[in-house]
Order: C-alpha cells, then structure tokens, then sequence
C-alpha cells in the first residue's frame, strides 16, 4: 500500500457516516481539486440510510491503495454497540443487517491506525485508537501528536474541523480553519488536523465537511460542499430509522 | 532546525541564487542582495539567524513572515519570489523595492504639513490594502515603509503580523514583545493580534512624529505601557502649522480604546485628503495635554480594559465600507432621485459604520468673458453642491459618516472612476434613466464605463420604465 506518496493531493474524508449523497459530493468535488488519493479517517457507516454503497465506493478506493482507517461505528457492527449511546446503538443493528457479509468482513479487516511517512492518519487518537477518545482540547491534541511521532496526524471522530499545532516552547495552540482557504503547514512542525464529518456536520453549517492535503505544497485546504441532504434525509425516514437522524441532517446539529 | 547557517559569502550561492553584497545585519537575521538568471527583478534574500544559541524569536518571526508574504498581493507589499525549506535552508526572497524607508526621509526631524499629509495618506492607503487581505501589519513604523518615486508606500517586514485564515504562529508566544515599543498599540500590549486598528494607533503615532518630530509616547520600552492612558501633547503645540483638522486626525487615530479610533485605514486616507470634511471634535482644538483629574480618570478606564481584552469583531475592514453615490445634481427633479435616494437608504440601513460619499459631477464651466470666469465657475460649483446637500438631506446621515462633492470635470464616467480610486470606494451606486428619457441617455453611457471600469462594486439604479 502507498509506497510513492510523492506529489499526491490527498483527499481526507472522515465520518461518511452512510450518506452516500454526501460522499459522491465530497468525491466530485475533490476530483475538480486535482486530488490522486483519497484517506478514508473512519466512521464510514452508522447513522445514515446507505452503509452498503457507501462500505462499496470505499472499498474499491481501497483495491487501488486508498487508506482507510476503522472508525467506532464500523468496530461496532462486529463487536456490538454497547459504548454508544441510544440513537447510535439503534442505528448500528439497523446498519449490521443492512450490509452483506462481504461488507462487514471489509469493516472487520480495516486497520485502526496507518502511518505512511510523515503522516498518521487515525480515526481518534493516535494514542490509543481503540479507546475512540475525541480529541476536543488542547491536551487530546497534544497526546494525540506526541503519540503518533509524525509531522501530520490526520483524524475525524470529533465532527468539527479544526486544526492544532505545537509551538516552538511546546504549547498547542488550535486554530479554526477558513473554508476554501489553503493554509500553510510546514512539516518541521506538528500538526493534526480533524477533517470534519462528510456525512453529519454538527455546526449548524449542512455542508459536508472534508479537507485536502498537498505534501509538496505543504499546505491543507478545509472545505465545506453542499450536497441533497434532503435526500439523504428523506432516505433515513423511509429505511425507518429513528426521526432525530434525519433532522440532524436538516439542522446539522 | 537541524543546521546553523553562518553568514553567507558575497559570491555564494544557494538554490541558484548569487549573494552580493549584505544590506542589513540585525539581531533577528541578515539580509542580502542577490541576483539570479532568469531574474530581472532587484532582489533581496532574507536569512534568520538560526542555532542553538540564538533565540527563537527570530525563527518565529521568520517562519511568519514566510507563511504571509507569498500570500500577499498588490503594488503597497514587497513581491514575493522564492523561499526556502525552513528545516534545511531558511531563506526568503523578495523584490527589492526601490525607494527610500520612511526612517531614512525623516532622519529624526519632522516634515512640512504637506508632505505629513501626502505620505501619511500613502501609508493608510497600504494599510488598507493589507486589511482588505485579512492581514494587519502589526509593525507600522518609519523604517517599516518605503516611500516610491511615484509617491505610494510599501509596507515591509511582516515578523509580526497576522493573518486572518491562517494559524497564528506568534498567538501562543506571549513571552516575545509586540511590534516595537514607541508605535505599539494598547490592545497589542494586551495580547490583542487581530485587530486591523492597531496598524491605525501605529499610523497615528508615525502621522505625530512626521509632523512634529517627536513620539507621541516616549521612545522607551520602559515607556510602553503609558499609552493606556497617557494622553499625549497636542501635536499642534509642537508644530503651529499643524492645523486644527490634522490634529483631528492625528489624535482620533491615537484614541486609546480602538472602538473610537477610525475604524478603517480608508476613512484616514480620505480625511487625510479632504481636510475640508473633516469633522471636528474636542480633540481639534486641544491646546493642552490632560490635567491631572482627567488623567487619573483615563489610568482608571485603562486599567477597566485591561480585565477584558478588546476583541476584534470579525469581518469588521469589509463591514465598515465606504458607499459612494453619485448624483445628478443637473436634474435635480428627475424620477432617478427618489428611487436613487431610497436604494441608497436601504444600502446605509445594513450597517452603522458605513460611511456616505456623495458626489455630483458637473461640465466643466462654460467659458465667458475671462473676467467672469473663475466667480461664474464658483457659482456653479456652490450651487450644485447646495442641491447635493438637499439630495442627501432626507437620510439624515451624521455629519462625520458623510461628504459632499463637486467635480467639475469633461467626462463624468473618468471622474466617478478616478473619484473612487483615490478614495478607496468599495461601493458605488449611480441611476440610469428609464426609455422615456431620451435626454438624458448620455447617462446610460457613463453608467455601462463606470461598471466595467471602476475599482470598486457598483449598483446601477433604474427607475422602472412605465408601460404607456
């Protein structure tokens, strides 16, 4: 897997959450940006009316050498959902009966953590993936980094983008990126970035959320793409999930 | 930062860039010119001293500097040419800007009002430039401006500014001082990095020094922290020449709190350039510092600030805009008015801090016997500006937010585009007659030039044409 990474745009799409609408949008639109490869940060089913297609795309991103990482939801359709919460859980025995045998054996085998170079790509923290810790301050940040040993960390599992980094005097300081505005992240420093959720957005902003790194340019770009969530949700309601799944897509909240 | 760069050779290279001869050798770093084929521009490289005895401020510094500059566009920054690995060969190269800094034309003396003016209007239109990209300077002083021979300025050595979409490198490193002692603004002394007015405290204090050869606030760093709350002499009792409305100026822009500086590099340029529209205040006629009382209470207000520092609100450089509207005062009973005067209103209800230009461009005085010719002219002139005054009369616009012009000019469209060049406008709006005013097609005319010409946005008003 990935032995020449030289010269790649990567695409970092986290939390596809089963949202196939959400996915193909964020997929159009990074082929538009020029990108060669593609990282999917985990969570690619749960909650959302299409596991199966969504589980597919990935998959054959993944025969061609995509990175894909194990997020919680995708652990839970073989180990049970016991550490989920209600909606969550409820939605994970939906999810394991709507997927092919196939497909949960793709789910199992996905690795929880890969380093490739200088780069880490995880679904939670690089510390201990397994414990699906979020990182939501400074200090996950800073386990998350010193624990990976690598320039960039790249991860999902919190739904928001966010971008942290180390000081020369060892601080983290965060910083909450622009859409559409590449920032430069040069690699004497560390970094981790949270690409933000593809297929559920959080902040009140409906748009898929997902970024895009350029290992020669040394730079991220965050971006938000609108896509049919009304489709997506609609979907939700008629696979009789639970009511509240649908609205989070109409109220990204 | 794996390897320690000495001070480089005249005739040695690095990534195919020649070094000549070292420029300027300062405690954060050296600067070189070189020359490169393929190159015609005069360049200078920048090298930050690097090792594991020197202090990272400069490596901070630098790595600032080279995450803004090749973000940086337009004629009032250096151009950005090249820079190198910071792990392995930190340099960066820029076009040498010819001219002289600012530090160098002053030579510790003060220069006559009209050139304060002039080079004081420069350096706001740079800044204002810079803010519009989401970047404050956060150095403005002397030697940080280089004045060209056409008269505009460049603003150089970005080690400590800030850039609105990118990460902050200096936010966490509080232990390194900001900007430099004797022009620094209170909020910056506060942490504050984000605040396009604290690039207008320090213009305030370069506009003081240019007029009056000494600092507002001392020279000393052990002087910084007096600008909370120390209210400084009255330029205008160093230099008499220093008119009540350039005092204005310079004074609003020193205001401690920056909530009643100006609230944009523009509206300086533009009273810079317009004494005349000035709007005068206490400040104007202020013959003497503070007294003691008013003092104490100033120290007290400052130290009320200190518990919550000063935030910027976000989006505010786009959201304090200049709205230019340009009136035919020639056809002052014309439908265009009302609906003109309504749009208007309606563009000046989104937000307070819109500042109202209004302006009337009328024919060049007919020529008469050359006796009358300059009384006539001015007859006109006042009239049409009376029927401005009338036209804008109705939105009630504070005196402070608003002007008034008359250009008397051959061609209106070139007027209502250089008008809105120099004063950096970011909107204008002008009305087309309907079809049932062939009389005044001409005006259909100026307003297709002046949208595709003009600097700025502008919104066409049409009265809507009735069906007959």
């Amino acid at each position: 897997m990935a032995q020449n990474r030289a010269g790649m745009i990567i695409a970092l799409l986290a939390d596809l959450h089963g949202n196939l609408e959400a996915l193909e949008a964020c997929l159009r639109h990074a082929a538009d940006r020029g990108v060669g490869r593609h990282a999917f940060l985990g969570d690619l089913v749960g909650y959302g009316a299409d596991p199966g297609p969504v589980t597919d795309i990935v998959a054959a991103f993944a025969s061609s050498g995509a990175i894909v990482v194990k997020g919680n939801h995708d652990a839970a359709i073989e180990q049970g959902a016991r550490e989920l919460n209600e909606l969550a859980r409820e939605s994970i025995e939906w999810t394991r009966q709507a997927l092919t045998v196939q497909q949960r054996q793709f789910l199992a085998s996905l690795p929880l953590s890969i380093r490739d170079g200088s780069i880490c790509f995880v679904h939670a923290s690089a510390a201990a993936p397994e414990a699906w810790e979020y990182i939501g301050d400074n200090h996950a940040a800073r386990t998350s980094i010193e624990a990976a040993g690598t320039s960039y960390v790249f991860s999902g599992h919190v739904h928001d983008q966010m971008l942290y980094f180390l000081t020369t005097v060892g601080k983290i300081a965060p910083f909450r990126p622009i859409s559409g505005s590449a920032v430069p992240v040069p690699s004497h420093r560390r970094w981790l970035a949270i690409a933000g959720s593809v297929g559920q957005p959080r902040d009140g902003n409906r748009a898929a959320a997902y970024a895009v790194f350029d290992d020669v340019a040394e730079q991220i770009t965050f971006y938000r793409v609108p896509y049919d969530h009304l489709a997506a949700a609609r979907k939700i309601r008629e696979a009789g999930l639970p009511e509240d799944l649908a609205q989070r897509l109409e109220r990204a909240l | 930062m794996s390897s320690v760069l000495l001070p480089l050779r005249s005739g040695s290279e690095v990534d195919g860039f020649r070094i000549a001869e070292r420029i300027h050798a300062g405690g954060m770093g050296n600067i070189y010119r070189v020359t490169k084929p393929g190159f015609e521009l005069p360049m200078i490289m920048k090298v930050p001293r690097v090792g594991p005895n020197e202090p990272t401020e400069g490596i901070i510094s630098f790595e600032t500097e080279a995450m803004i500059v090749p973000a940086l566009r337009g004629p009032h920054v250096p151009k950005f040419i090249a820079a190198g690995d910071l792990a392995r060969t930190p340099y960066l190269v820029t076009e040498w800007v010819e001219g002289q800094t600012l530090d160098q034309r002053l030579a510790g003396r003060s220069i006559p009002v009209d050139d304060v003016i002039r080079v004081g209007a420069a350096i706001a239109d740079a800044l204002h430039d810079l803010h519009q990209q989401d970047v404050v300077h956060l150095d403005v002083k002397p030697s940080n401006v280089i004045m060209k021979g056409d008269g505009s300025a460049v603003l150089i050595d970005y080690g400590f500014s800030h850039h609105a979409r990118y990460p902050d490198l200096l936010a966490e490193e509080k232990r390194f001082g900001a900007g430099s002692a004797p022009y620094v603004s209170p909020e910056q002394l506060l942490g504050t990095r984000n605040d396009p007015r604290s690039d207008i405290f320090s213009l305030g204090v370069v506009l003081y020094e240019m007029a009056t050869g000494t600092m507002p606030f001392g020279e000393l760093d052990s002087d910084v922290r007096n600008r909370l709350w120390l209210d400084p002499v009255p330029p205008a009792l160093h230099t008499p020449a220093v008119r009540p409305w350039l005092q204005e100026i310079i004074l609003r822009c020193l205001e401690p709190s920056a909530v009643t500086r100006y609230q944009s590099a523009a509206h300086v340029a533009f009273d810079l350039r317009n004494p005349e529209q000035v709007r005068l205040t206490a400040r104007a006629a202020k013959s003497q510092r503070a007294g003691l009382l008013r003092h104490v209470r100033r120290f007290l207000d400052a130290r009320r600030e200190l518990g919550h520092r000063l935030r910027f609100p976000k989006g505010q450089v786009s959201n304090s805009p200049i709205i230019m509207v340009a009136v035919d005062t020639s056809h002052p009973d014309d439908e265009r008015q009302p609906a003109l005067q309504r749009t208007t209103e309606q563009i000046l209800s989104l937000s307070r801090e819109f500042r109202l230009i209004c302006v009337s461009v009328i024919d060049a005085a007919p020529l008469m016997d050359n006796a009358s010719v300059a009384e006539s002219a001015s007859g006109i002139h006042l009239e049409h500006l009376i029927r401005l005054r009338h036209w804008v009369e109705p939105l009630r616009m504070p005196q402070q937010r608003l002007s008034l012009h008359v250009i008397q000019a051959p061609k209106p469209a070139n007027a209502l585009i250089d008008f809105a060049r120099q004063n950096n406008v970011d909107l204008m709006v002008l009305g087309v007659p309907g079809a049932d005013q062939p009389d005044r097609s001409s005006w259909q005319s100026v307003a297709s030039a002046v949208s595709a010409n003009a600097p700025c946005s502008v919104h066409v008003v049409r009265y809507p044409t009735r069906a007959t």
